[in-house]
């Protein structure tokens, strides 16, 4: 209970630090210096004590759409366990109330972007139900496999005994299959190359950023931190399952579990210096593969 | 069980009143919703104290007596129907208001008999009534929905459902044949074995499946849907399908402990209809067309869900079976409120635009702020986005699927649930995105959706309603489930419900928790906001278009472009037609694309079919050339063989 609400307080301390990891390794590889490790804190205080300018085309849906959205990957955030730190909040089906609560954050984005009646957004929302759909499937495939597995339902659960066995076959071959589909949608999912290019502001080609233009503010800050937040969330889904944390000692557990989503960071960082953004068509067949990798996982665990 | 006859005996009495050619047709509405009502106390009682009551009216019918009954499983049904009825029944005195008087009490006369006749059909304990009852069912509807036949195309949609609805008849009179063979059609009677059983099984799923909507049974649901009013669309997609999931559901109480094969065809019919439904729904362009494909792919939910508990059944597992099986009834009732709040809200944008084509409108949640937030809440929940009813239900329907998979009982169905409904949800959160997006987001897109007025506030007053029961039903799911247990049970092998039950409400109790402090944390992220724009300069601009300062409606995303990649993913199924006016030479003048989306199985399926069954009944046409001496010796010959039959 007490690490469990420490690792929620390091996740909504550390959760903007990831951009700030991600963005110095793709300084590093690009021979610059980047900027500080602190710069979307910046950006966040900087847009909180902002005001704001409404399109008039908007509705309350578009003034509501990221503070729902901030509320969903709380949730999502309070059910998520890291590595064997249990989740402040798990049961039997938290995984899948975690997997709908961040659909509920698509949701009302997409909504939002709509709302705008501008034609990028529009682009970007459309791309962005595409994609989603299919993550969706790897996304839980991939936890029935490990669920099937350990013969649980919660992610805690998921997490804790995913590796009590030791590295044996197939449990291994399994959690391997599931963090190469995890770590995919997470990318997806996330707006991170290969799918989504996070640097560009104004391309035809984008999907998450194109889809809040016309957000700024107060309301930009809210939607730049759950984007944070989301990144940690499956990040630690994705950590929990995939590294073996096997020690005694509850705190030690945590650190290293922070420990890990640094180099998950770090990896991040390194995909994106070495990759390409795929071709908009190419997206929906990296995610089935995501998919049939889940499958694979899920035709071991049946054996 | 008294009060049900009363409401029978009330809404034959109001059919009768608006048959008649005289003023007395505007009680129509008011007989339709106080029977409703008592209706649905009716079965809410029952339903909280799980009698089983039976009558047996003294009346004499061929083959059998008049009894009817009452137990949990039917009282789910009557409570739907009460609640559904007596709301559609108000929303449509708004909806047909200032129509043609006469026309409008024949409707009303149509409306009382199809309640009454599906009171009936669920209250029916004997084979012959259930089967007049049914009948009479049909036959309102097909009057209902071909209400507006002057307009075109009306008349056509009616025909193909009464075509539908009676070959689905035909199936049913054979099962009950098969069922009855001792010379009983009453239920207490009814029971087969072995092959016979899983041949009932098999005419029960083709009959009941086309009133349900299984594919490649569905065909005549997006054609008779939107041509209906609104509160009759509302009312068929509600509840009158699920009358057809409810026949499946009767018989399955006959034919004893089902075997695995059962389970797995309806998981294979489940996802094959929930996907095919999805996909069809997201490539309409109308909206109430899209709302009758959404009601395809939402019974394929179900059945994906009573597959399940079929499956758990088969395999003795009780969890897998009770969870399958209270996932199906419960979807049952929420696909009930979402889907009729959707229609209830078509039906007003129809009203206040002339059209439900969704690129002429646009915007209209800042004129229509009632309707259109209700038509989000619904659309949310279809989507099964927490913290809504939708979501309830699904979530059972993966918990059966993940324990069928972790216990090994049956872990390819549990795959295809899983896989099936993470690709449905999906598709299903498109498809919803799109058609709240596209019709009350952005800036409108026809002079009709500028000049949008609000509707009734009877409308609003049922679709606020509605919306507000969607979520109460999201946040007490647990008492969703306590409600729909004892219905449930009249399915499952006697020893099999308690403890698992148990999981289930802990589960539900947590999900309950968390639904409502999602909720409270966005209300109170909402009031932080509210609170930190308080002193600051809060501006109204134009959208930021990268630059390009004179944007205009038509430059927004359209319903189809919204959902141009998916089609693409699925072309193969979907199979859109494209009609392309290119741009020409130097100087183009204009260019236009129009996409349509039509059934599949309508082209490649029943159609060709149809024309070799005309062509084989053309052969026969000489048969039959109208000479009055002709049939005289038809007649004859046709009596001589009965006699040397019945001498012989």
């Amino acid at each position: 209970m007490r690490y469990a609400l420490l690792h929620i307080l390091f996740a909504l301390a550390f959760a903007p630090l990831l951009a700030g990891v991600i963005n110095r390794v793709k300084a590093f590889f690009g021979g610059r210096r980047g900027p500080s490790l602190l710069q979307l804190y910046y950006d966040l205080f900087k847009l909180l004590r902002k005001g704001a300018v409404y399109s008039r085309t908007t509705s309350w849906v578009f003034r509501a759409g990221p503070c729902i959205a901030l509320a969903a990957v709380l949730l999502a955030l309070v059910l998520t366990p890291l590595g064997t730190t249990p989740a402040l909040l798990a049961f039997p089906g938290d995984l899948l109330l975690v997997v709908y609560a961040l659909g509920l954050m698509r949701f009302v984005t997409v909504l939002a972007a709509l709302d705008t009646g501008s034609a990028f957004e529009g682009m970007g929302a459309s791309r962005e139900v595409q994609f989603s759909a299919l993550a969706e499937v790897a996304l839980l495939v991939g936890l029935l496999a490990v669920a099937a597995r350990v013969e649980a339902f919660s992610l805690s659960v998921l997490a804790r005994q995913a590796w009590s066995g030791g590295m044996a076959w197939p449990s291994d071959a399994i959690l391997l299959l599931v963090a190469a589909a995890l770590l995919v949608v997470l990318l997806a999912e996330n707006a991170r190359l290969p799918f989504d290019d996070p640097n560009t502001h104004l391309e035809l080609t984008m999907i998450h950023e194109v889809m809040i233009l016309d957000h700024g503010g107060v309301d930009l800050a809210m939607i730049e931190y759950a984007s944070a937040l989301k990144l940690w969330v499956m990040g630690a889904i994705l950590v929990s399952l995939a590294l073996p944390l096997p020690t005694a000692q509850p705190m030690l557990n945590l650190v290293a579990g922070l420990g890990a989503i640094m180099v998950l960071a770090l990896l991040i960082g390194v995909i994106e210096s070495v990759m390409a953004r795929l071709r908009l068509v190419r997206v929906p067949q990296l995610l089935v593969t995501a998919g049939i990798l889940s499958f694979l996982a899920v035709m071991v665990a049946m054996r | 069980m008294t009060l049900l006859l009363i409401c029978l005996a009330l809404l034959l009495a109001g059919a009768a009143a608006c048959a008649l050619p005289l003023r007395s047709g505007v009680i129509g509405p008011y007989a339709a919703t106080g029977a409703a009502v008592l209706a649905s106390v009716a079965g809410f009682t029952t339903l909280i104290t799980g009698a089983m009551q039976t009558v047996t009216l003294p009346v004499h019918l061929p083959f059998d007596t008049l009894r009817l009954g009452l137990d949990p499983l039917s009282a789910l049904f009557v409570l739907l129907i009460g609640v559904i009825g007596a709301l559609a029944a108000v929303y449509g005195r708004g909806y047909l208001a200032g129509q043609d008087r006469r026309k409008t009490a024949l409707s009303w006369c149509w409306y009382n008999l199809l309640v009454a006749a599906m009171l009936l059909v669920v209250l029916a304990r004997t084979g012959f009534i259930f089967l007049v009852a049914w009948e009479v069912m049909s036959l309102a509807s097909f009057f209902l929905v071909v209400h507006d036949h002057e307009k075109s195309g009306v008349l056509r949609a009616g025909w193909i459902y009464l075509i539908a609805t009676h070959l689905g008849t035909a199936f049913l009179l054979v099962m009950f044949l098969l069922l009855g063979r001792d010379g009983s059609l009453d239920f207490a009677h009814l029971a087969a074995a072995g092959v016979s059983a899983s041949l009932v099984f098999a005419l029960a799923l083709v009959g009941f499946g086309t009133k349900a909507g299984f594919v490649p049974l569905h065909v005549w649901l997006p054609e008779a849907h939107p041509v209906a009013p609104s509160h009759v669309s509302a009312l068929m997609s509600g509840v009158m399908i699920k009358i057809g999931l409810y026949g499946l559901l009767r018989v399955l109480t006959f034919l004893g402990p089902p075997p695995a094969g059962w389970g797995w065809t309806l998981v294979s019919i489940g996802a094959v209809t929930g996907l095919t439904g999805v996909l069809f729904a997201l490539a309409q362009h109308d909206l109430k067309r899209l709302l009758a494909y959404s009601s395809v792919e939402n019974v394929g939910i179900i059945a994906l869900a009573l597959g399940m508990g079929l499956l758990g059944i088969a395999a003795g597992d009780p969890v897998v079976s009770t969870l399958g099986i209270c996932a199906a009834l419960l979807h049952v009732v929420n696909h009930a409120l979402f889907k009729s709040l959707l229609f209830f809200g078509a039906g007003a944008v129809i009203h206040a635009t002339g059209t439900d084509r969704m690129d002429r409108l646009g915007g209209l949640l800042r004129l229509m702020p009632r309707t259109g937030t209700a038509f989000l809440v619904g659309a949310a929940a279809i989507s099964a986005l927490p913290p809504l009813n939708g979501f309830i239900s699904e979530f059972l329907v993966y918990a059966a699927a993940f324990k069928a998979v972790s216990a090994g009982t049956h872990p390819w169905s549990g795959l295809v649930a899983v896989a099936g409904l993470a690709l449905i949800g999906g598709l299903a959160a498109a498809c919803f995105a799109k058609a709240f997006g596209i019709v009350f987001l952005g800036a409108p897109r026809s002079a009709a959706a500028v000049q949008a007025h609000e509707a009734s506030l009877s409308m609003n007053g049922v679709m606020v309603l509605l919306a507000v029961l969607c979520v109460m039903t999201g946040l007490g799911g647990l008492w969703m489930v306590r409600w729909v247990a004892p219905a449930a049970s009249q399915l499952l092998p006697p020893d099999m419900t308690t403890d698992a039950l148990q999981t289930l409400f802990d589960m539900l109790g947590r999900i309950g928790y968390a639904a409502l402090a999602l909720i409270a944390c966005a209300a109170g992220l909402y009031g932080l906001r509210t609170a930190l724009l308080r002193r600051r300069e809060v501006r109204q601009d134009e959208t930021w278009g990268c630059g390009y300062v004179a944007p205009t409606a038509r430059m927004q995303y359209s319903a189809s472009s919204f959902v141009q990649p998916i089609g693409v993913m699925f072309a193969a199924l979907l199979r859109t037609r494209h009609y392309l006016h290119a741009p020409h030479g130097l100087f183009p003048t204009g260019a236009r694309l129009h996409t349509d989306t039509p059934d599949v199985f309508v082209q490649s399926l029943f159609a060709p079919a149809l024309r070799v069954l005309v062509r084989l009944a053309a052969a026969f046409r000489d048969l039959q050339q109208g000479r009055t001496h002709q049939c005289i010796l038809y007649i004859v010959a046709t009596l001589l063989l009965l006699l040397i039959w019945h001498l012989g």
